[in-house]
């Protein structure tokens, strides 16, 4: 059954693909609400598009996704998160960004306006700020109890943000996050954007998975236009695709050892990272491949001997990374500290539509290459792995068997990669339409929607990071772990700062 | 762990030869640093990165330097967890307004000689986030700059020659 046959809705946006999105009145936003509430559906993203707002849903069995859209009255809208708490942060980044209430929220704090713009929702109707009002931590009360404030700047080679932790002796009692401090105000930014500008924008949201933004920016891009990409292209961006998942799980694996002290894991999996991005660049000239996706297809072709190059890391990798396994699997001082700790019940990752390895590791099995699915994955043979243990150990071995995978993605691509052009320009449609795309990047879901004028501008463009569903969990996962054992909890997740806070 | 250990034994190390130091970054910094800043750090220097606002693009890459094909440490140059242990702060991002003060509070942590290296296209002059309500623009905006490393972002190699010519005038 399509998700929109059970929510009342007026009409069906006509220029909006490649998924229905629908106008609601109240009565259908409150029925998504309460699907929302009792698990029959999961909320995909929630954004503010003054005076509108949508709600993006992904149907239970990940089969259909909907956008449903409620015009708000006198600048408010029913609170998703009175009903569904991972909606929280969401409905208080709306406030902060366009001036939409979310009626009957529980939470009334800012989230991503720290009180330093000079400008008060700078998205809706923009007035000067006034002066910030000092941020209210949760209150914790019990015997012996202390604070302990992290950031917003760290002990490393991070981004920032600030942590909260309330602990008796060693254990975590609570920990609260405070982000927002890289916000760039990116989404402004793309508005009356060109393509180009915007497509920049996009592949610098969170820099570690430009591939995935450009990817999902440009699938939106194309979804509106109705725009055809050559063979060739939707094959090159899967082969970006993988590598950047590679050279992200290798850097994740290591530094996850490296975070319980073992820095011989994190040396051996460096070098293999290092070689990734190596390949990366002999084949398309940027190590991060940067701006290499472009909407319509792709900015660079294959370099000669790009292919072979990257054969040769196969075979590199085939050969020192089952070692690496088995040192990870073999090494009883690394897996005391990775087992058992950091848990995520399955219950939360479904709750929270948690993507990627941190509801993967939870028993999750959502990965958008698969369900809904895109080209060229529809053709191509890999497996989803899932676990249920939810601990900084399950995540490691998500990530282990994704770089399996990965290989044998890249494997199937190179020997079909069909021959032709790589780019199709896309062209502008003479009125309004709207796309929405989502991609499987190396952390999770990457959602990008976006609506283009008649001359091809962007007028309005959200992207959502995987983060957003997996930074409260985090909090959740360190609760009864000792303080010592934040950094590899933090790590096994590793969270976008910048791709949430935009 | 023995086979990994011995595998890397017998395959001798990857680190490669280091890059000269940049030309243009040796020609801006000629005027920062003197003499008797030379003579109280020796020939090695502490560096903190600290992340004003980036997309984390630079990041990878500044960790990347401690991979084993640049070994950064080799050179003497090491990264440190407090600014009070640094002689470098490594600044990435366009600065946001947000980070502004966490940056400034940074900087004056830091105790004397220091040098500031603006790392990437978004430190220099905020990139394609400049003009944003949310952005304060590069890092010269906010603490005095003596050397930019250009990119988007920067590669290891590029890394290197900026930290090198830094090295070499400041140590």
């Amino acid at each position: 059954m399509a998700l929109l046959d059970t929510i009342t809705h007026r009409e069906k946006a006509k220029q909006h693909r490649p998924w229905s999105r629908a106008v609601v009145t109240e009565a259908g936003w409150r029925q998504a609400i309460e699907q929302l509430a009792t698990g029959r559906c999961t909320l995909l993203g929630l954004w503010g598009d003054a005076p509108v707002v949508h709600m993006a849903l992904l149907a239970e069995d990940f089969s259909d996704i909907a956008v449903i859209s409620y015009t708000c009255k006198d600048g408010s809208y029913p609170s998703v998160s009175a009903r569904h708490p991972p909606a929280g942060r969401l409905e208080r980044a709306i406030r902060d960004l366009t001036g939409l209430d979310a009626f009957g929220a529980p939470d009334a704090r800012t989230w991503l306006d720290l009180g330093f713009w000079k400008v008060r929702h700078p998205l809706g109707k923009a007035t000067p700020a006034h002066k910030p009002q000092p941020y209210q931590f949760l209150p914790v009360e019990g015997e012996g109890l202390h604070q302990i404030p992290v950031g917003p700047v760290h002990a490393g080679i991070i981004e920032p943000g600030h942590f909260r932790f309330t602990a008796n002796g060693e254990h975590v009692v609570r920990l609260e996050q405070r982000l927002g401090y890289v916000h760039k105000g990116i989404e402004s930014l793309m508005q009356g954007a060109t393509l180009e500008q915007a497509g920049k924008l996009a592949g610098r949201t969170s820099g570690d998975s430009t591939v995935a933004y450009s990817y999902a920016f440009a699938q939106a891009i194309e979804a509106a236009l109705q725009a055809t990409v050559p063979a060739r292209a939707i094959y090159l961006r899967a082969l970006m695709a993988e590598l950047e998942r590679l050279a992200n799980h290798f850097g994740d694996i290591g530094a996850i050892c490296n975070d319980a002290s073992f820095a011989l894991m994190h040396a051996q999996t460096g070098i293999l990272r290092e070689r990734t991005l190596r390949a990366a660049e002999a084949c398309f000239g940027h190590r991060l491949m940067m701006d290499a996706i472009v909407p319509g297809g792709v900015a660079r072709d294959i370099a000669e001997g790009g292919a072979a190059q990257i054969q040769e890391f196969l075979i590199e990798v085939r050969r020192v990374f089952p070692r690496l396994i088995e040192l990870y699997d073999n090494t009883a001082s690394l897996q005391d500290r990775t087992v058992t700790t950091g848990f995520v019940k399955p219950e939360f990752a479904r709750q929270f539509g948690a993507g990627g390895y941190v509801g993967r590791a939870s028993g999750r099995g959502f990965d958008a290459r698969r369900t809904p699915g895109y080209a060229p994955y529809d053709k191509l043979t890999f497996d989803v792995p899932v676990l249920d243990a939810g601990d900084v150990n399950a995540r490691v071995w998500i990530r282990i068997r994704e770089v399996e995978q990965s290989l044998a993605l890249i494997e199937q691509i190179l020997g079909r990669l069909p021959a032709g052009k790589i780019h199709t320009p896309v062209k502008a449609k003479g009125k309004a339409c709207e796309g929405l795309g989502l991609t499987e990047a190396f952390r999770g879901d990457v959602l990008i929607w976006l609506r283009l004028d008649g001359k091809g501008r962007i007028e309005r463009c959200h992207l959502r990071d995987a983060s957003w569903f997996q930074w409260p969990l985090l909090e959740v996962a360190i609760k009864d772990n000792i303080v010592a054992d934040f950094p590899i909890c933090n790590k096994s997740f590793n969270c976008s700062y910048s791709g949430h806070d935009l | 762990m023995r086979k990994v250990l011995f595998d890397s034994f017998i395959r001798g190390p990857l680190t490669e030869k280091a890059p000269k130091p940049d030309e243009a970054g040796l020609a801006e910094l000629a005027k920062a640093v003197n003499r008797a800043a030379r003579t109280r750090l020796g020939r090695s220097l502490s560096i903190r990165q600290v992340d004003a606002g980036s997309c984390n693009g630079c990041e990878l890459e500044i960790h990347a330097l401690n991979n084993a094909f640049y070994d950064l440490e080799r050179l003497g140059l090491h990264f440190v967890a407090s600014p009070r242990h640094a002689d470098v702060l490594m600044v990435t991002g366009p600065v946001t307004k947000s980070m502004r003060e966490a940056l400034k509070r940074t900087y004056n942590a830091t105790p004397d000689p220091k040098w500031v290296i603006a790392v990437g296209t978004c430190a220099a002059d905020g990139g394609i986030f400049a003009g944003s309500y949310a952005v304060e623009g590069g890092v010269k905006d906010v603490v005095p700059v003596d050397l930019t490393i250009p990119g988007c972002p920067p590669n290891p190699k590029a890394l290197l020659a900026g930290l090198l010519a830094l090295l070499q005038n400041a140590a």
